[in-house]
């Protein structure tokens, strides 16, 4: 059976393959190459060693937005998470329009970075606008802002998983910890917490690493102002190549160390993910 | 699940009714907004339109001029439509060869597709794009073919897992029946993998269509998609056109609702699913 599918090649994989090298293999080898070289368009690239990796952890923005974006992703994954915990719980007692809330809850996910931050700075410039303010009038203001938006598009993803989680706790077992006399709060502790820890891990992964790589919204909300004291790591990248004349060496300097930090986060994942498959 | 008195139920239900209404509200002052007078937005973004602020479908007719967008609806719907469907077509079929035909080239591609699921769009977007334009894929249709490469990784990977899962005696089968393996995969296989033809579909789109800075960086000047479009209308440092602004978000949010609101039960379940593998 083998060797007949294997005639077969250039048809069923051949396209594919031609795609993934033109648009990921080559662009990654050529980035990897270039964040060694100084270049303005791809074809002048004169090699120059670690010089932009030093260059860019001399850049003080660029440090800025490191230690930025960490803050906000784990504000971000704590709030995230919470609220949507706390949704799919009220979600799963068997209320009436269940279906409709949830609905409801998931509509913002499926809306784009960039709608979204304009939804956002309408209504945040309308509340500030009490106080004279603007959203880019203060750092705090574009940071709680961009929290406030990452909770209204994610809780509903989050809660979907949660509420899978949640649903898949046999009620033998929450019937049983009752007659032994357990409590509500016991039970979520004891019981409900334990037994969804799949749902917390892999929605801990995805609101990291949505909030890690965060462009759009931040593009459109603050595009990193005041300043650039909201200016996230992938906006500060972008601005790096497109906004520096010469600095885009620098640029694909951090972009690797962007997808290193990325990787780290991806295989500390599999790694929490198959120790607890043994586990079972 | 855990049975709740009705008192509880109701103090529940009207929490999670305010909730909702938290949630709707934001789209709804947009909306509201999008049919006052341009001065009046961001003075008293809260309050209803009156008889002075009021300007009816003007700041539609204006935005609709200025960005272009009908023409950007277009695009995005051809763009969308197009990658998702060839997306569909060639990575399923690669996800089965690669699967079936055991070897060292087929496992080395397979960790090549997971690998690229983890690589920021940061780290190819500017190579990528200076590829895309050597080689002439710096147009409406070009970038489908950069769409197929750069969203191969998830949809090779979400294949594979299913198809991991199909007995192959029912392929041996057919095979023996005379069926060449595209007809096996055709007729036998791909009916199989419709499940995860849906969530593989719905994950795309999502994407596809929200997608900045991909068509931003490859076909941005001289072609426009709706987030292309909306992020045009901020310009250079002078101020926003707020009418506009407004009136072009809501065009942009019907069609996803429509979409949401059709195929709902699948999307949840898409979107679940696609969670519990990536």
């Amino acid at each position: 059976m083998q060797k007949s599918i294997k005639r077969y090649f250039p048809i069923f994989v051949l396209p594919t393959l031609a795609a993934f090298v033109i648009a990921f293999i080559v662009p990654f080898i050529m980035g990897v190459y270039l964040s060694f070289c100084k270049f303005t368009t791809v074809v002048d690239a004169q090699f120059v060693g670690l010089s932009n990796y030093i260059k860019m952890f001399q850049d003080k923005d660029f440090l800025y937005s490191l230690s930025f974006t960490a803050v906000f992703t784990v504000v971000s994954m704590v709030t995230v998470n919470v609220f949507a915990f706390l949704l799919a719980l009220g979600l799963t007692k068997g209320i009436k329009g269940t279906n409709i809330f949830r609905t409801v809850f998931f509509m913002p996910n499926l809306i784009g970075g960039i709608v979204l931050g304009y939804i956002w700075q309408l209504i945040i410039n309308g509340v500030l606008l009490k106080y004279g303010a603007t959203i880019t009038s203060d750092a705090k203001y574009g940071f709680w802002g961009l929290i406030v938006l990452m909770n209204w598009q994610l809780i509903g993803y989050m809660m979907i998983i949660y509420i899978a989680g949640i649903q898949n706790i046999s009620p033998e077992l929450i019937e049983a910890a009752k007659i032994d006399g357990a409590t509500g709060m016991q039970i979520l502790r004891k019981v409900t917490v334990p037994l969804v820890m799949p749902s917390i891990t892999i929605c801990l992964f995805l609101t990291l690493t949505n909030s890690f790589k965060l462009f759009d919204q931040n593009l459109a909300l603050t595009a990193g102002g005041p300043g650039k004291e909201t200016q996230m790591l992938a906006l500060n990248i972008y601005n790096t190549f497109y906004g520096r004349v010469g600095w885009e060496g620098v640029g694909q300097a951090k972009a690797v160390l962007f997808f290193i930090l990325v990787a780290v986060i991806a295989l500390a994942q599999l790694f929490f993910t198959r120790r607890r498959e043994v586990e079972n | 699940m855990l049975e709740i008195s009705k008192g509880k139920s109701r103090l529940l239900s009207s929490i999670m009714t305010l909730l909702a209404a938290v949630f709707i509200i934001p789209v709804l002052v947009i909306l509201m907004n999008s049919f006052k007078s341009k001065i009046y937005i961001s003075d008293a973004p809260f309050k209803l339109p009156g008889a002075e602020t009021f300007t009816g479908l003007e700041n539609y007719i204006g935005g609709i001029a200025k960005t272009g967008f009908f023409q950007a609806f277009g695009w995005t719907a051809f763009i969308t439509v197009f990658s998702v469907a060839l997306i569909l077509l060639c990575t399923s079929m690669t996800a089965w060869f690669i699967i079936r035909v055991k070897g060292k080239f087929t496992s080395m591609l397979y960790y090549l597709f997971v690998f690229a699921m983890i690589v920021p769009f940061q780290m190819v977007m500017f190579t990528m794009s200076k590829i895309a334009n050597m080689l002439y894929l710096d147009n409406p249709v070009g970038i489908i073919f950069i769409y197929l490469g750069f969203g191969s990784g998830l949809s090779v990977f979400m294949f594979s897992g299913f198809v991991k899962s199909i007995p192959l005696e029912i392929e041996e089968a057919a095979l023996i029946d005379g069926c060449n393996p595209l007809q096996t995969f055709f007729r036998i296989v791909l009916p199989i993998l419709k499940p995860t033809v849906i969530t593989v579909a719905i994950l795309n789109t999502m994407w596809i269509w929200n997608d900045y800075l991909l068509p931003y960086l490859v076909i941005g000047n001289e072609y426009k998609t709706i987030p292309i479009a909306i992020q045009y209308l901020r310009g250079g440092y002078g101020s926003i056109d707020m009418g506009a602004m407004m009136a072009m978000l809501v065009l942009a949010i019907v069609p996803i609702i429509i979409f949401y609101l059709t195929c709902q039960k699948y999307i949840i379940k898409g979107v679940a699913a696609g969670a519990v593998k990536g």
